[in-house]
């Protein structure tokens, strides 16, 4: 019994003591890894893979995956940026979240409604939305964007950058949807068991679409953040994002096959990719070798989790 | 008396398959009546027909003397007919209380902004009702994935008495559970009828239904083949009715 209860405490909270530990490590190896200035930067790179994952862990806990990520926020940074050239700073923000919106419910449409499997539909949205981009932009990024613009990505309020702000209130306002609300509860309950669901009488079509939703608006957002703080519309951005995403919500101990997991463990499983991409490049290792060392911190986290179940 | 619900002239059909053909039957308030059938007899489309996961193409509902439609579950549950699954319904992921309160989850106000959910609330009354039909699982708080198959049954039975189930649907109830636990959830079903619920038990274990049922059905490829007192009949008259040994009245 209490090995179990150890067990428990690894599985729950072992990414904080991985967390912990990787600090120390950079730390010792590294005098300017720990310091204010050098973690803000981490935090504001953070806050990117962060807004994915918030939505990724809405997708993932009602038991989906969302690999359409990366590009839908090409798209609509790529969108955004168009509109804003044309018709203003606002009229631009909101097409590209609007876009992000769209592309989000209609995988989530077709996922629910048409019972196809999330990975194929949103590994198709992945091929519309990058596509989509490529036409869109003609291949070209857009730059040129007035500096009005510049304050999303590259904004301070106070000392601190604002998507580290943006990134709190993202977390906090999801937080209270799903620990607190009733969708919240919907979207454990159809994560956990969908045929309880449904036979409780939970509309679980309408909670897989409100998810994969909320995953096309963060991913819309986080498009534009990045548009504004590279000051340009990539239409290669995000490339492979999505796999950064999945693994923070891997990382931060929530199940892949939905029902299980925690918000904050997806924040902390974005910070420790941040911590690894930031720790090994003051340590001047080849992003060659940073890719591989990425892959097994995720394997070795996602072993210590398996071994807290039975 | 008036019977809580009749149903008549129910019919089913998946593509050519006719799963459910022309049943008629009722049940009475307080009353236990035992579906019985092989497997593929049709016993679980007729009673997912009553509680609104199936449309029937044909045939009549009616309760408490009333002729309603039940287009979906939800509504079912609002006129008080509750179904106990074969796989329980319940989220294992999800603790007792909110499995409890699964669907119909009691909220408060947070800020006097957001209609948030109410925690202690729920748990006090899940406390209650558990309470109430002599059920103890150690703490409400605990995910279903850790309660044994019987604590589980009796969690799901106790949702729907919480929310006033004036007839009960029973999907295999004890066909998961252990001796012990099997008699105490037979034990539950004649609390249940004798506080006046209404009780349809589909069940494989004849000796189960024997135990509860005051009346018994028998299915047979989709149709009603008899209908029997159970003090009234034997095992081996039932058996033979599910194999087609022995014809019945409708057959």
């Amino acid at each position: 019994m209490k090995n179990l209860q150890f067990k428990n405490i690894i599985r729950q909270y072992g990414i904080l003591f991985g967390l912990t530990g990787l600090i120390i490590v950079f730390s010792l190896l590294s005098k300017q890894f720990f310091t204010i200035s050098n973690m803000l930067i981490v935090m504001r790179q953070t806050s990117i893979v962060a807004f994915l994952g918030v939505g990724m862990t809405f997708v993932i806990l009602g038991a989906g995956i969302d690999l359409s990520v990366g590009s839908v926020l090409a798209f609509s940074g790529a969108v955004a940026a168009g509109v804003i050239q044309k018709e203003g700073v606002f009229l631009g923000i909101l097409a590209g979240l609007a876009l992000g919106v769209i592309l989000g419910a209609f995988s989530g449409l077709v996922i629910a409604k048409l019972k196809i499997p999330a990975f194929i539909v949103t590994l198709a949205m992945m091929a519309m939305a990058r596509g989509g981009t490529l036409v869109y932009t003609e291949g070209r990024p857009i730059t040129g964007l007035p500096s009005s613009f510049a304050f999303l990505g590259r904004g301070y309020i106070g000392n601190i950058p604002f998507p580290i702000i943006l990134t709190l209130i993202i977390f906090i306002l999801a937080y209270i949807i799903l620990k607190l609300t009733r969708f919240g509860r919907y979207v454990y309950a159809t994560g956990g068991n969908i045929n309880a669901a449904r036979a409780s009488g939970i509309k679980v079509d309408n909670i897989i679409i409100s998810n994969f939703t909320i995953s096309g608006f963060l991913s819309g957002l986080t498009g534009i953040v990045l548009a504004s703080r590279l000051n340009s519309a990539q239409p290669t951005a995000g490339m492979g994002y999505e796999l950064d995403a999945i693994a923070a919500v891997v990382l931060g101990g929530t199940n892949l096959f939905g029902g299980e997991g925690e918000l904050w463990g997806t924040l902390v499983g974005a910070f420790i990719m941040g911590i690894l991409n930031n720790g090994l490049n003051m340590l001047n290792v080849s992003s060659f070798y940073q890719q591989v060392v990425k892959g097994i911190v995720i394997l070795i986290a996602v072993t210590v989790a398996q071994s807290g179940k039975k | 008396m008036e019977p809580l619900l009749e149903v008549k002239n129910i019919t089913k059909k998946f593509g050519g398959l006719t799963a459910v053909d022309n049943v008629s039957m009722q049940i009475f308030p307080g009353e236990v009546i035992g579906i019985l059938g092989d497997n593929g007899a049709g016993k679980s489309t007729l009673i997912k027909v009553i509680s609104g996961v199936y449309h029937a193409e044909a045939g009549q509902i009616f309760y408490e003397g009333r002729r309603i439609k039940i287009s979906n579950p939800t509504e079912a549950l609002k006129i008080g007919i509750e179904t106990i699954y074969q796989d329980l319904a319940l989220a294992e992921n999800m603790n007792v209380y909110s499995n409890i309160f699964l669907g119909r989850e009691k909220l408060k106000k947070f800020l006097g902004l957001v209609d948030v959910l109410d925690h202690d609330y729920m748990h006090s009354e899940s406390k209650k009702v558990l309470n109430r039909l002599d059920i103890n699982i150690p703490s409400l708080k605990n995910k279903i994935s850790t309660l044994s198959g019987g604590e589980r049954q009796a969690v799901a039975i106790s949702r729907s008495i919480y929310w006033n189930a004036k007839l009960l649907i029973m999907d295999e109830p004890t066909a998961a559970l252990g001796v012990a636990e099997q008699k105490k959830v037979l034990n539950l079903v004649k609390t249940l009828s004798s506080q006046g619920v209404s009780i349809f038990i589909i069940s494989h274990q004849i000796h189960d239904v024997f135990s509860v049922a005051t009346r018994l059905l028998i299915m047979r490829r989709g149709k009603k083949v008899a209908e029997r007192i159970t003090k009234k009949t034997s095992a081996d008259e039932v058996v033979g009715l599910i194999v087609g040994s022995i014809l019945g009245e409708y057959n």
